[in-house]
């Protein structure tokens, strides 16, 4: 059973690369490629819940109160609709892809990298998004993105965003500190004491830094790289692991490491960062820009609870629960109304929710392909798989 | 004779037919090594030769031997290949020289009275959850505030910090159990006689050690670097948590398996390879035989 299902999954892989290979090849017709992966979206209307719901969600994202009983918006959901609510959480998003890949999931929280590996895959299927009624109320500035959207297609609903922050030891390196050169630069005060990210996505962090040190490289999307400008990036990551302490993906790993005074230089996240004195722990948006992320609510391509699903997209999306989950996760909300229902009246100040321009230059994360993201058609870029291995030699 | 009168034992069906009685003796455990044992290593070995989707990361079942030209020809990957042979040769040795006098003293110096006890103070790190124990060696070789370097101070050294060393260290300690059990049960079987003779002809303490001990108990060391050996080359969460940016073989595995399980499949059957060769090293030597 488990290998036909593969065997599905190869088939349905193959003939996306075919989709892919021919719409390569009409080089500028990329406009008018004809139908978009992953079939026709859901007419409606939404009818009455199939009962029940799996869920494939980030941590914090999908709360049912058996973490902390305050926080908890699935059950609501559950009574709600009536539909069952399974969730299952995952730590990266890699992992992400691959259990989509096994099937059996109804509806993700798919970060950037993530969604166009599934968009591409058949793994998911379009959002008609007026069964959404709250779509309206999503910030302009994250519908139609790049990571969500693919031929004017749509495939799901913003959920919240966040950038990827440099944190430092005020201790050691004092109060001001303002660029990513302290985790790049060899004669940094944080040499010894670098935390970065242990994921392949990191490399557009470095690209991000290049962008600003090295203009001539003329790198504008950090995921639309092509071997030059990655070769760059891999070669500022050579020169900056003799500078690291630890690389972190457990976000308890990074926590530890930050109190115990060893990792003294850091990209981090809001969320680890509430956890730390501010007194001793530093933490912004560096002025290079950074990375970031931005996840969206998809809906798997075969799932048979299709009403349940559309219900959850419009369940997330409503003011009062895309507060609860973004306030609890610790990130900027997607709905504009979800900012006048927060707990803390300033969350949305804090997390820049509404602020346009603080986001322009907050590159969310993305899947690199062949393809430029950037549009470029005279060069290809490097591509995700590669990145990969780039990575994984890199950290050998 | 009166035994030719007695009626042969009626037996049941298994004692009528040796044959069956044979196989519902190891059926299930034959099942279960060829089916899960050897069927998800030869699972291994056959996914190594495909290829995934550079895009989706689905997995494309089409024949090709890059994934092993990739592990082979790649200095990165070749450097923890040594590496992690290194460290697990740096801990099997340390195993050695901590088990052997342990060993020693629990199995030919302490009392009887003594020696279960002593045993038991040995196998209980085991009954531990192995997180707990690494992340226990975490907060203690954390370079500022652990208790090595508190300890290390006085003598103007910082902590060994969070790499090489530190796995080492902390492998060592895992393992080290694996190490004194098998050596322990090869000292206790020791004959006295043997030390007799051997002093009686005028051996003094190192010279029977040389020639008497350390031969009888090869074996059992042998065993025990078996288990050290092959548990270290296999580990990877000690050096996640207290081996900074030091990567082993597991490690790669690990961060491959998602993205590109075909060359995560290929970088696996190294560590396989590898004991086989130093099984086969150890058969040569003998010393299985006498275990």
């Amino acid at each position: 059973m488990q290998s036909s299902r593969l065997l599905k999954i190869a088939v349905a892989t193959s003939a996306a690369a075919l989709v892919l290979a021919a719409c390569g090849g009409g080089s500028d017709s990329s406009t008018d490629a004809g139908a978009a992966p992953g079939g026709e979206a859901f007419a409606g209307p939404v009818g009455d819940g199939e009962g029940k719901l799996s869920v494939l969600a980030w941590p914090g994202y999908a709360e049912d109160g058996s973490t902390d009983p305050s926080a908890d918006w699935v059950t609501p959901f559950e009574e709600a609709t009536g539909c069952q609510v399974d969730v299952k959480t995952f730590g990266t998003s890699d992992e992400a892809v691959k259990l989509m890949q096994g099937g059996g999931y109804d509806v993700i929280s798919a970060s950037g990298d993530a969604s166009l590996r599934l968009i591409y895959g058949e793994n998911i299927q379009p959002v008609n998004l007026d069964l959404v009624p709250n779509y309206a109320d999503i910030f302009p500035d994250l519908k139609d993105r790049s990571h969500n959207t693919v031929n004017g297609t749509s495939y799901g609903v913003p959920h919240g965003r966040g950038a990827n922050l440099l944190i430092w030891n005020k201790e050691k390196l004092g109060d001001s500190v303002d660029s990513w050169s302290v985790m790049f630069e060899p004669d940094s005060p944080a040499a010894g004491g670098v935390g970065p990210y242990d994921s392949p996505i990191y490399i557009a962090d470095a690209a991000v830094y290049l962008m600003a040190t090295q203009p001539d490289l003329g790198i504008t999307d950090p995921y639309a790289l092509d071997q030059a400008q990655f070769d760059a990036a891999i070669a500022l990551l050579q020169q900056q692991k003799s500078l690291v302490s630890e690389y972190w993906s457990d976000y308890l790993k990074q926590i530890d490491a930050v109190n115990g005074g060893t990792m003294t230089g850091a990209t981090s996240w809001q969320v680890i960062v509430n956890g730390f004195d501010p007194a001793v722990v530093g933490s912004t948006k560096a002025k290079e820009g950074a990375t970031g992320w931005s996840d969206t609510w998809m809906i798997a391509k075969d799932t048979p609870n299709l009403n349940c699903s559309y219900k959850w997209l419009d369940w997330m999306a409503s003011p009062a629960t895309n507060a609860q989950a973004a306030e609890w996760f610790g990130e900027a909300p997607a709905n504009s109304k979800a900012c006048e229902l927060t707990a803390d009246p300033e969350h949305c100040d804090k997390f820049h929710a509404g602020d346009t321009a603080y986001w322009e230059d907050v590159y969310y994360w993305n899947t690199p392909t062949e393809q430029c993201l950037d549009g470029r058609t005279d060069v290809t870029c490097v591509p995700y798989a590669e990145w990969s291995k780039a990575w994984s030699e890199l950290r050998s | 004779m009166t035994t030719a009168v007695v009626a042969p034992p009626k037996g049941g069906f298994g004692y009528r037919h040796p044959r069956a009685r044979l196989a519902a003796l190891l059926g299930a455990p034959m099942a279960w090594l060829i089916v899960v044992y050897l069927g998800s290593l030869a699972a291994l070995f056959l996914t190594a030769f495909w290829t995934v989707d550079g895009f989706t990361g689905a997995l494309v079942r089409t024949f090709t031997l890059e994934n092993f030209v990739d592990v082979f020809t790649t200095p990165a990957y070749l450097q923890v290949m040594a590496r992690t042979i290194g460290i697990a040769l740096a801990v099997t040795v340390l195993c050695l020289v901590l088990a052997v006098p342990l060993a020693y003293f629990m199995a030919r110096v302490a009392s009887k009275r003594w020696q279960p006890l002593l045993v038991a103070m040995i196998l209980t790190p085991l009954w531990a959850s192995y997180l707990v124990k690494v992340y226990a060696w975490r907060a203690m070789l954390s370079p500022e505030s652990g208790v090595v370097a508190w300890f290390m101070s006085p003598f103007g050294l910082g902590g060994p910090g969070f790499g090489l060393l530190s796995i080492v260290i902390t492998l060592t300690y895992l393992w080290l159990p694996y190490m004194i059990l098998p050596v322990y049960a090869g000292f206790s079987r020791l004959p006295d006689s043997m030390l007799d003779a051997s002093a009686d002809l005028g051996a003094k303490s190192w010279r029977t050690f040389r020639s008497v001990v350390v031969p009888l108990i090869f074996p059992s060391i042998v065993a025990g670097s078996i288990f050290t050996f092959s548990l270290s080359l296999g580990d990877y969460i000690t050096a996640q948590i207290v081996g900074g940016k030091v990567q082993m073989l597991g490690n790669v595995v690990q961060q491959n398996y998602v993205t590109n399980l075909p060359f995560a499949a290929a970088f696996a059957t190294i560590p396989v390879i590898i004991v086989l060769i130093y099984l086969a090293a150890v058969r040569r030597s003998g010393a299985l035989e006498n275990l």
